[in-house]
């Protein structure tokens, strides 16, 4: 298949999740909705039902979920809550809620007893422990994954097995490595792969089973690895924060000859960058990932008394070759906002310019973001 | 009110302020605990002075550990919430916008991140050396863990972590309780080094007799609560938590608050009351109060002779335990920390004790994980106890976020709700 039509493909999973879950659940798959952030979704995998990530959404208002939240909690939340209220998501056999910001605490059981009130979806539970890597830690985190494991098998009617779940493990792996792959030819062949495109490919992971994305991806990689390294003539920027997929946004970037070379981004590379050990006890190696995630402002960092984050940050960008870094911060999102002064000082020392977007995604007017991009845009060029 | 900010300053670091007007009289109970909050601060900046090492901890962090180990420890959410109610915490949150915190994040939070970057405040009295340590424990929110990683790297300072996961369930689990206990066992080895010795098990056991006193007696004063009329204002409860977040472990908080509870005695046995106005209405007040706007908050409860029977605080900081297994149970019951299930209960345990007759629901800007449940909680209460709700925006530290007009017609409004209730009660009793 040539390029354009295989990203078309990522593109219509992407566009369309709705659909896709239609497609499962009339293939006869359970599927099962997976709240941001960390949820080992090789549990589902391995119980063989279909694991649908659940980010908010670009096109929707809240409304529904006004009845649960203040205004003063992040959109991916409340639409994502939306979504559980309004139908969109009826099919659902099931949805894991993730409790490891102070948006998503309140929020798991603002889901839970809205759906036992609807008479909708059982929910998950799912806290994870933030001192991750001691024994303790690690015991914890296999302890709420086997809840996890144990609901996902009442769903299912089947227990897991460890063969499934080393498999899925297996099969997940391959999927990192694929996209890991993926944005790293992305950013050599930012001719072909726009921002919007990028965007799309990376989101449709969370809306097909891995095997079948991972086919796709490696199909498109090998493509894309078949194509002589781009002249790129515009500039390039590293993307950071919790989600950035609106495709009116990334438009922008497109429009100003801006490629994205890396992400520090939740919705992308954050959520790939640490495969499972493949070992003979797949709980403790899911846990293990777990306790390697780093350089994350939503976890607990040991050494918390260095700029860790921030210098990472601020090396990516100058690893990947961008002559610049683009914020997306997201509105009400604590754990962003607390770690920008640092992160703006890591890059500052870096010499790496930056800007920061104020974004929701119930954003209908960019006009402002283009405005700042445009700006930026001259600022990077200068830096080449 | 607002006896936060009117603790003395230690004399040689700060002088206390010129005192503008004579100060009201205050029970002994009440200059008691005042002096134990004051001389909280003090040691802490004896310690400094003395070269020994001084901590900032968040407020449910397990305060026994270094009580046993003799380390001076202030808490900043103590600090921010008397620099709010001195009125500085506008500025001091400006500072923080100043360095790139946003003005989404906790008012708290802000106030601490500029006072350890260097901005002083105005209000002497809630001036405190500047940390070698940090000791967090995120049962309250995970907002709490990054603002203490931001002091740790200002400071280049160790970081003492107690993770808390959040409980879908009533109960609290073994797995959680290893877990903490996993922790507790971790952070006495990291104070020890801090302190340069080990713990002497005879002073932890005290620290924690100490503490249990305190929670004991802390849970008593709240209970007079439930006199009708009360003998004392739940604003005064907030006061008082400056004592249960300051100095659990210290046998003197314990005797203030023994002292305190045998004064409300006395007013329920003599028929008195410290409420400064008649009780028409009883309420529950639900949420950290805006401490910038005490006066603004409680002008129109007075008017309208409503009384604030019942705070979450009540349950919230009566931590009673008998080991460190216990302990760590007991630590994993903070408002933040719980399931709606037991958040609904405690309230509506205390809402039922107190004979409320309606619930004010602050909808606090500065806290996220306490205000995100609350319109559920509003429905329950109503649903469960047939009494009515009302909520309001504001800030527990940041007046930007509160406004009075909006305030006083939701005051109103509950008032006139309550007023019917009482009506429709009146009739159905004939």
């Amino acid at each position: 298949m040539s390029i354009e039509s295989i990203v078309k493909e990522f593109q219509a999973v992407a566009a369309s999740p709705a659909r896709q879950l239609d497609n499962y659940k009339a293939a006869g798959k359970k599927v099962i909705g997976v709240l941001p952030y960390y949820a080992p979704e090789e549990l589902v995998y391995a119980a063989g039902m279909v694991p649908m990530g659940i980010w908010g959404s670009n096109t929707k208002t809240i409304s529904k979920a006004k009845e649960y939240c203040a205004t003063f909690y992040c959109t991916i939340a409340q639409l994502a809550l939306e979504m559980l209220l309004d139908g969109t998501m009826d099919k659902l056999d099931g949805v894991i809620t993730p409790t490891i910001c102070d948006t998503l605490r309140p929020m798991s059981q603002n889901i839970r007893v809205s759906m036992k009130k609807l008479n909708k979806m059982p929910t998950i539970f799912l806290a994870h422990p933030q001192n991750r890597k001691p024994a303790y830690g690690l015991k914890f985190c296999i302890d709420q994954y086997t809840n996890v494991k144990t609901a996902l098998e009442e769903i299912s009617g089947a227990p897991i097995t460890d063969e499934a779940l080393k498999e899925a493990i297996k099969v997940y792996n391959a999927s990192r490595a694929a996209r890991r792959e993926f944005v790293k030819l992305a950013g050599e062949h930012c001719d072909v792969i726009t921002p919007t495109l990028r965007s799309a490919v990376l989101k449709a992971a969370w809306f097909m089973l891995k095997d079948e994305y991972t086919a796709k991806l490696n199909e498109l990689n090998a493509e894309l690895k078949a194509l002589p390294v781009c002249d790129w003539k515009g500039t390039k920027v590293v993307t950071s924060g919790i989600i950035c997929d609106n495709p009116t946004l990334l438009k922008i970037f497109e429009d100003n000859h801006i490629a994205i070379a890396a992400d520090d981004v939740a919705h992308e590379s954050r959520s790939f960058r640490v495969d499972v050990p493949e070992n003979d006890d797949p709980m403790m190696a899911l846990a293990l990932q777990f306790a390697a995630q780093d350089y994350d402002v939503l976890l607990y960092d040991e050494h918390s008394s260095s700029n860790r984050r921030g210098e990472y940050v601020a090396n990516l960008v100058k690893e990947s070759g961008a002559q610049g870094l683009v914020l997306f911060m997201q509105q009400f999102c604590d754990p962003e906002e607390m770690e920008y002064p640092y992160l703006k000082k890591a890059l500052d020392a870096a010499g790496v310019p930056h800007i920061k977007l104020g974004v929701d995604q119930q954003m209908r007017d960019f006009g402002q973001a283009s405005t700042a991009i445009q700006a930026f845009a001259d600022v990077l060029e200068m830096a080449k | 009110m607002a006896e936060m900010e009117k603790t003395a300053a230690p004399a040689q670091e700060a002088p206390a302020a010129p005192v503008k007007k004579a100060p009201k009289p205050v029970s002994p109970g009440t200059a008691a605990l005042r002096k134990v909050v004051s001389d909280v601060y003090a040691a802490a900046w004896e310690a400094k002075k003395a070269g020994r090492p001084v901590g900032w901890s968040s407020s449910k962090f397990p305060c026994e550990i270094a009580e046993a180990l003799d380390l001076a420890v202030v808490y900043p959410e103590n600090q921010a919430a008397g620099i709010g109610a001195q009125h500085d915490g506008e500025r001091m949150c400006q500072a923080a916008e100043d360095m790139g915190y946003d003005a989404d994040i906790c008012g708290y939070a802000r106030i601490s991140l500029a006072y350890s970057a260097g901005v002083e405040t105005t209000n002497e009295s809630r001036r405190m050396p500047q940390p070698d340590f940090v000791l967090c424990c995120n049962n309250i929110c995970n907002c709490m863990t990054k603002w203490y990683e931001n002091i740790a790297r200002m400071h280049n300072i160790p970081l003492i972590m107690i993770d808390v996961p959040y409980n879908n369930e009533v109960t609290v689990s073994d797995s959680q309780v290893a877990y903490i206990r996993g922790q507790f066992d971790d952070a006495i080895k990291q104070l020890e080094v801090i302190a340069g010795k080990k713990m002497d098990p005879a002073r932890f056991e005290h620290a924690c007799e100490c503490a249990n006193r305190t929670a004991k007696a802390w849970l008593k004063v709240c209970d007079y609560l439930q006199y009708k009329p009360a003998p004392m204002s739940g604003f005064d409860l907030f006061n008082h938590m400056a004592d249960v977040v300051t100095a659990r472990g210290k046998v003197e908080t314990a005797e203030a608050f023994e002292l305190l509870a045998s004064e409300l005695e006395e007013h329920v046995k003599n028929g008195t009351t410290t409420t400064p106005f008649p009780e028409q209405y009883r309420i529950m007040f639900e949420g950290i109060p805006c401490w910038p706007n005490l006066k603004a908050l409680f002008k129109p409860l007075k008017a309208n002779g409503v009384n604030v029977t019942a705070v979450v605080y009540a349950p919230a900081f009566g931590f009673v335990y008998d080991d460190l297994d216990s302990m760590a149970r007991a630590y994993c019951k903070a408002p933040n920390s719980v399931c709606i299930e037991q958040g609904v209960d405690w309230r509506e345990g205390i809402c039922r004790d107190n004979k409320v007759d309606g619930v004010l629901v602050h909808y606090n800007r500065s806290c996220k994980p306490w205000s995100g449940y609350m319109a559920e909680m509003q429905r329950r209460f109503t649903e469960d106890l047939g009494i009515p709700c009302a909520g309001f925006d504001g800030d527990q530290a940041d007046p930007r976020n509160f406004n009075e007009a909006q305030y006083l017609t939701r005051v109103q409004g509950l008032v006139e709700a309550m007023e019917q209730n009482a009506k429709n009660k009146a009739a159905k009793e004939g």
